[in-house]
């Protein structure tokens, strides 16, 4: 044999009988784009993983494990995967991903992605995640020993770290102003401004567990961040909403008088528009802000010009006392100039600080806040009660009222 | 003491005005109104006059650099150097010139092999986690599973043919990573975990025990190391300690299942946000193309699109029409187990002399 034909039968692809029936199908395969990289690069760190991965679908089971791989400095961005089964994957021993922040909104040029390609494919698989569930590009298949030189390359060309474990995490934000009509607040320019402040703790683990951050732009709420932020920033409106007549009764000409009964007035949570002959009359004292109308007739009706967010606090997955949606801290608040993300930030460090107190080992601050309950929380951080706060008043007749506080004595 | 010269800097997400579409810098914040044109494409429309057309495709998510690069090469050909994706593993290619619309969409199907779709009343791409590819904790694979399902899927995501959008979402243990959707699968363990007495003395015992949501673990000496054990009653298969403590494994091969889950809700339009509902549990997990899952979901999308009014999610529909129907009209069984029985969950009864006969 040839040194040639030696050197091509090493890099050869090994069967992966299971995983080949994902290539077939028209949804792209991403099975195909790991042969391709194995073939092309001769990475055996991609052909371990297709082995094993192939394993995984015989047997039904995982094998991948954690550890304790990082890069000067940061205690938190790398996730860290070494094969149990290694003596049977040899090539699949370490597979470690580096959590790297895309920008706000997940905008790229083609000449920062090609960089990054290249730097990856120099230290590591070349494999990528865009994006995961958090909102990280993940660069999934390095070594240990390469980590330091890989995030060195990127970091001078601008790129950081992501969070993992008790640190503030990779922020998510909506497309926003960049493009949606919709949009009540700068989501880009905030997360970006946040998200910076927040570095230390998104690096340094020295919370009670993660601290998420999502902006939405509009009630539509397209980061998913009252499901699942700590701290959901989602922009809307105080004054009324515009209307351009002229396009509600274009809508109305067009889409017929039963579309607009069937599918905007009659859909309105609170029953705010009234059809008034071809236009629309909306009692905007009465508006929640849901979107839906605004959704239906984008050209006719916008977002009014009194602009600013609703925080809410608190949303987050299952684990450990169940699913939470966050709940409203903030009714409205401005969010345009410099002094307004001071404040908010100025505000959220107060949460932050209160929780980093307070919050049990792996405790979220929804649960912290439920554990200690609303009222502590409030006082704690400078809040006013609210009603915007509560879907209604207490329906429980036990609790310790002040009366200093009473009422009467106030009015 | 480090060889390392320069300290990381701490500079957070990158500055995103870097990498904006020109259209989209200059229009920044002064976006008028947006049509789409067919599914998969968007035209925004600014208060400028200018026009900035999006075509939104179905990535796979997890890509090799080949072909990020062959995104790029189409990003510099049509979209003036730029791309963006969304939070659900889509892609947006921009487009200023109207009249390169159809190459862009042609090169992007063909060169790339991307479907174009995913906006409007259609099925997005599926939100989804790691799977067997990487996570240390997966019962099932992820983007198999997804790829498994968008095969099936794929010509409703090339259409606008729903009520309303259908967000789905898979996630491979039940810490659920890919969150609620409008239809959710998640694996299912059926036993409590086992555990590798011998490999615990590398865990701090305090944090395994404090993690269990039930409970369920405590403390004890077991030949004659320190170790923990499960009161098997109380444990209820969540996995948690799992995910803290690798010795104690709750995946089984032979046992765990997917269930689906289905009337979550994120967005605010019309009615509050929803998390999603049990609908069916104990579909076996099998790989490499799930087969099962995807008929169900087929079934619960038959039915929604039949029944859905335009403009209502999943979730709005179920509720309208109420869940004796979405069983009746999908023919799932409701067995006891979708009573959720743990003590705070008692206002899931239904406390009314409302029934549907
Ligand atoms: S959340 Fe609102 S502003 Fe943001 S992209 Fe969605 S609809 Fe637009
Ligand atoms: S935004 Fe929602 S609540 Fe407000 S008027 Fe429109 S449909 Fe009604
Ligand atoms: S859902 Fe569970 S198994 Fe899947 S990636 Fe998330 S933590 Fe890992
Ligand atoms: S599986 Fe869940 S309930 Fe059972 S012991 Fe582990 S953490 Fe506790």
């Amino acid at each position: 044999m040839s040194e040639q034909q030696e050197k091509k039968q090493a890099f050869e692809l090994h069967p992966t009988p299971m995983l080949d029936h994902l290539e077939s199908g028209p949804w792209p395969s991403f099975i195909k784009g790991f042969k391709e990289t194995v073939t092309r690069t001769e990475k055996t760190m991609v052909r371990g993983v297709l082995d094993q991965l192939n394993y995984s679908y015989e047997t039904k089971m995982g094998y991948w494990k954690g550890g304790v791989v990082g890069v000067h400095g940061y205690g938190a961005g790398v996730i860290s995967r070494y094969s149990m089964i290694s003596d049977q994957f040899p090539e699949a021993t370490e597979f470690h991903t580096m959590r790297v922040q895309p920008a706000p909104g997940l905008h790229y040029s083609a000449k920062a992605l090609r960089e990054v390609c290249d730097i990856w494919e120099k230290y590591g698989s070349g494999l990528m995640s865009m994006h995961g569930q958090t909102g990280n590009l993940q660069l999934q298949g390095v070594k240990a020993e390469n980590v330091q030189a890989l995030f060195d390359e990127l970091n001078q060309r601008g790129w950081d770290l992501g969070g993992a474990g008790a640190t503030v995490r990779t922020g998510a934000s909506c497309v926003g102003p960049a493009r949606c009509e919709q949009a009540c607040y700068d989501t880009l320019g905030t997360h970006g401004k946040v998200l910076s402040y927040y570095a230390d703790l998104t690096h340094r683990p020295q919370l009670p567990y993660k601290a998420k951050f999502k902006f939405s732009g509009c009630p539509n709420d397209c980061t998913n961040s009252i499901q699942r932020a700590d701290y959901a920033v989602i922009g809307t409106w105080k004054d009324d909403m515009q209307v351009d007549t002229a396009e509600v009764e274009n809508f109305i000409d067009k889409k017929g008088i039963d579309y607009v009964v069937n599918n905007v007035i009659s859909r309105c949570p609170t029953q705010a528009i009234t059809l008034k002959g071809k236009q629309l009359e909306i009692d905007n004292r009465n508006c929640v802000r849901c979107m839906h109308c605004l959704n239906v007739m984008p050209k006719a009706l916008s977002p009014g010009k009194e602009r600013g967010i609703t925080l809410l606090v608190g949303g987050k997955g299952h684990l450990k006392v169940g699913n939470m949606l966050g709940s409203v801290m903030v009714p409205f608040m401005k969010m345009e100039t410099e002094e307004d993300i001071d404040a908010f930030i100025e505000l959220i460090d107060k949460m932050i600080d209160y929780w980093s107190e307070n919050g049990l080992d792996h405790e979220r601050i929804g649960e912290t806040i439920e554990r200690v309950g609303v009222q502590e929380f409030l006082d704690a951080v400078g809040l006013e009660a609210n009603i915007d706060m509560v879907a209604h008043p207490r329906d429980n007749p036990f609790f310790k009222a002040d009366l200093t506080h009473s009422p009467e004595e106030a009015a | 003491m480090s060889e390392r010269p320069m300290a990381p800097r701490d500079q957070g997400a990158p500055d995103y005005t870097q990498y904006l579409h020109p259209l989209m810098a200059k229009n920044y914040g002064k976006w008028d109104y947006h049509e789409r044109l067919r599914p998969g494409v968007l035209v925004h429309v600014a208060e400028s006059g200018d026009k900035l057309f999006t075509v939104r495709a179905g990535s796979p998510r997890t890509m090799s650099a080949d072909t990020v690069r062959k995104v790029c090469d189409i990003a510099d050909k049509y979209c003036e150097g730029f791309v963006r994706f969304t939070t659900r593993a889509n892609i947006e290619f921009l487009l200023g010139d109207e009249s390169q619309l159809d190459g862009l969409i042609n090169t992007v199907e063909q060169d790339l092999g991307w479907p174009v779709g995913g906006t409007g009343p259609s099925v997005s791409n599926i939100a989804h986690t790691q799977g067997w590819l990487h996570c240390n904790l997966p019962g099932t694979d992820a983007a198999g599973s997804v790829k498994a399902m968008m095969d099936d899927l794929i010509e409703e995501f090339k259409s606008e043919s729903f009520p309303n959008r259908v967000h789905l979402s898979t996630s491979c243990c039940q810490i659920n990573c890919a969150s609620h959707g409008d239809i959710s699968v998640i694996v299912q363990h059926h036993h409590p975990p086992r555990i590798n007495h011998d490999n615990m003395q590398i865990c701090e015992l305090p944090k395994v025990v404090a993690i269990c949501p039930a409970a369920a673990i405590r403390p004890a000496v077991v030949n004659g190391h320190e170790s923990v054990e499960v009161v098997q009653e109380k444990c209820m298969y969540c996995g948690a300690c799992h995910g803290q403590c690798p010795s104690m494994e709750i995946r089984d091969a032979n046992t765990d299942t997917l269930s689906i889950w289905v009337g979550g809700k994120m967005s605010n339009a019309r009615s509050a946000p929803t998390f999603m509902k049990l609908a069916v549990w104990g579909i076996p997990n099998n790989p490499p193309r799930w087969p099962e899952v995807s008929a169900a979901i087929r079934r619960i999308l038959t039915a929604y699109k039949e029944g859905g009014k335009d403009w209502e999610r999943l979730g709005e529909w179920i509720e309208r029409i109420g869940w004796q129907r979405f069983f009746e009209k999908t023919g799932f069984p409701f067995t006891k187990y979708h009573i959720d029985d743990s003590p705070e969950a008692l206002s899931n009864l239904n406390r009314s002399a409302m029934v549907r006969l």
